[in-house]
């Protein structure tokens, strides 16, 4: 049974996630992929203020395919985090609390994970269509030029996702794929 | 010889690159309803279920499957007698990979330069190889390349003596280190041989061979074999949550190469392996 939870987290939902448990999650979702990231960290390294309320936020590492008339967003699957590993231990130590997205975290970013108590939620990659469905409302809110790289502002309705890195070090990966290893 | 003009080219290419995009092979839908008998784990059956409803709904509704609809990679195969009137074959591959992008409301995923990074706009250039043939056909085989599995592939410049174990060591290795991040389920292509360049080319060519099929050469089919059951046996499996699945297919291409080299390179492909191919 998958738990539903309420965006922004709050402490306490956090505090109750495990590597492994299926979520879903409904609120307000950021989306950025390389290029945003790269620009929030100018901005962080110039001491300017981010184009949104970073703390207790979920990013998504999405880059969405156009909307077609009529519809909402595109296809809107998950990009590989680690590209954005370099970045994110700034942005957690700035109280971002939750990444969507998919595969490998570094050392680093696991050990801010822990130590900034947030959580690494993984979506299905390559299900874009379907997880499509869970998204009601877009709007792109800053670095427009960036286009699919965008910072979009997402309202999202019961999107499925499965913790992987929770606040106690659990690696839902590593455990995982130990189970089926021969 | 024979005449195939410009725009029926750009026709066809715009048309593949959505269809590419849409319409998930049979081959590969019945590679999911085949994993999803067999697979071990809850978590992994789930994700290829989602994996099964996501296709069909893409094909449905003519939207991507994936949000990222990737890098077009052409390998047109040119019979020596055709001729192309009107302008030059590349051109008309970008100009097709153009409007099928932009008409087909496809993700533009291209940077102009690796270094500054500026998209293009439009999802050009294409990355087109050409192959000379007998005869007077044009034939445009289509993929389009998502970044995450092609950003885990790789290649070795193995040495002949580590032989066919050094092969298949350096092939679990490659798959091992991508783990979730090529979106498993995999089809995991294999070039051996050629030169440095050309071992790559022949890992990307195979990945065009139909999921299921079997390459002609019985040692070459049967070295498929083993390498796929010695990949799910990783336990890396659908997303890399765990798992019974983690190669949908394996596909080996072979060439003549030097008496000092034995390259291998690995081609990822996630299970978005998407694929097309026309005759003109």
């Amino acid at each position: 049974m998958a738990k539903k939870l309420k965006l922004p987290l709050d402490k306490q939902a956090i505090r109750d996630l495990r590597a492994g448990d299926r979520v879903l999650l409904s609120g307000t979702v950021y989306t950025a992929r390389d290029a945003a990231h790269q620009r929030l960290y100018e901005l962080i390294q110039e001491g300017k203020p981010l184009p949104f309320p970073i703390e207790n936020q979920v990013i998504y590492y999405v880059g969405p395919t156009p909307a077609k008339p009529g519809q909402v967003i595109g296809s809107a699957g998950p990009t590989t985090s680690s590209r954005m590993d370099k970045y994110t231990p700034g942005l957690l130590e700035m109280g971002l609390k939750g990444m969507i997205g998919k595969g490998y975290r570094s050392e680093e970013v696991k050990k801010a994970i822990v130590e900034h108590e947030a959580v690494y939620f993984a979506a299905v990659g390559g299900a874009a269509a379907l997880i499509s469905k869970a998204i009601r409302s877009v709007e792109v809110i800053a670095f427009h030029d960036l286009g699919t790289e965008a910072i979009h502002k997402l309202e999202v309705e019961n999107f499925p996702a499965i913790v992987i890195h929770d606040i106690y070090g659990g690696d839902f990966y590593e455990k995982g794929v130990r189970a089926f290893q021969q | 010889m024979r005449v195939i003009r410009y725009e029926e080219i750009v026709e066809k290419v715009a048309a593949m690159c959505q269809e590419a995009n849409f319409e998930l092979g049979e081959d590969m839908m019945n590679a999911f309803h085949q994993a999803l008998k067999t697979e071990k784990s809850e978590t992994g059956k789930e994700i290829i279920s989602q994996l099964i409803e996501n296709a069909e709904i893409a094909a449905r509704e003519y939207m991507p499957m994936c949000q990222d609809t990737g890098t077009a990679v052409f390998i047109v195969e040119i019979g020596q007698d055709c001729h192309i009137a009107g302008g030059s074959l590349t051109d008309a591959i970008n100009e097709g990979v153009r409007k099928g992008y932009q008409d087909g409301y496809l993700r533009s995923s291209v940077v102009r330069d690796p270094i500054g990074r500026k998209n293009t706009g439009d999802n050009t250039p294409a990355i087109v190889h050409l192959e000379f043939t007998e005869g007077d056909r044009l034939k445009l085989k289509m993929t389009a390349k998502g970044g995450g599995a092609e950003n885990m592939s790789g290649l070795k410049m193995l040495k002949p003596s580590d032989g066919v174990d050094g092969i298949k060591a350096y092939i679990l290795d490659v798959v091992r280190a991508a783990g979730p991040n090529a979106c498993p389920p995999l089809v995991v292509g294999v070039g051996i041989g050629g030169n440095f360049e050309r071992c790559a080319y022949l890992a990307k060519k195979s990945l065009f061979r139909p999921v299921g099929k079997r390459h002609d050469d019985p040692d070459i089919a049967s070295l498929e074999i083993d390498l796929m059951e010695e990949i799910n046996k990783l336990g890396i499996g659908p997303q890399g949550m765990g798992g019974t699945t983690t190669a949908l297919d394996v596909k080996i291409e072979v060439e003549a190469c030097h008496i000092a080299a034995l390259p291998v390179a690995v081609n990822l492909n996630c299970h978005a392996n998407r694929h097309k191919e026309v005759v003109l």
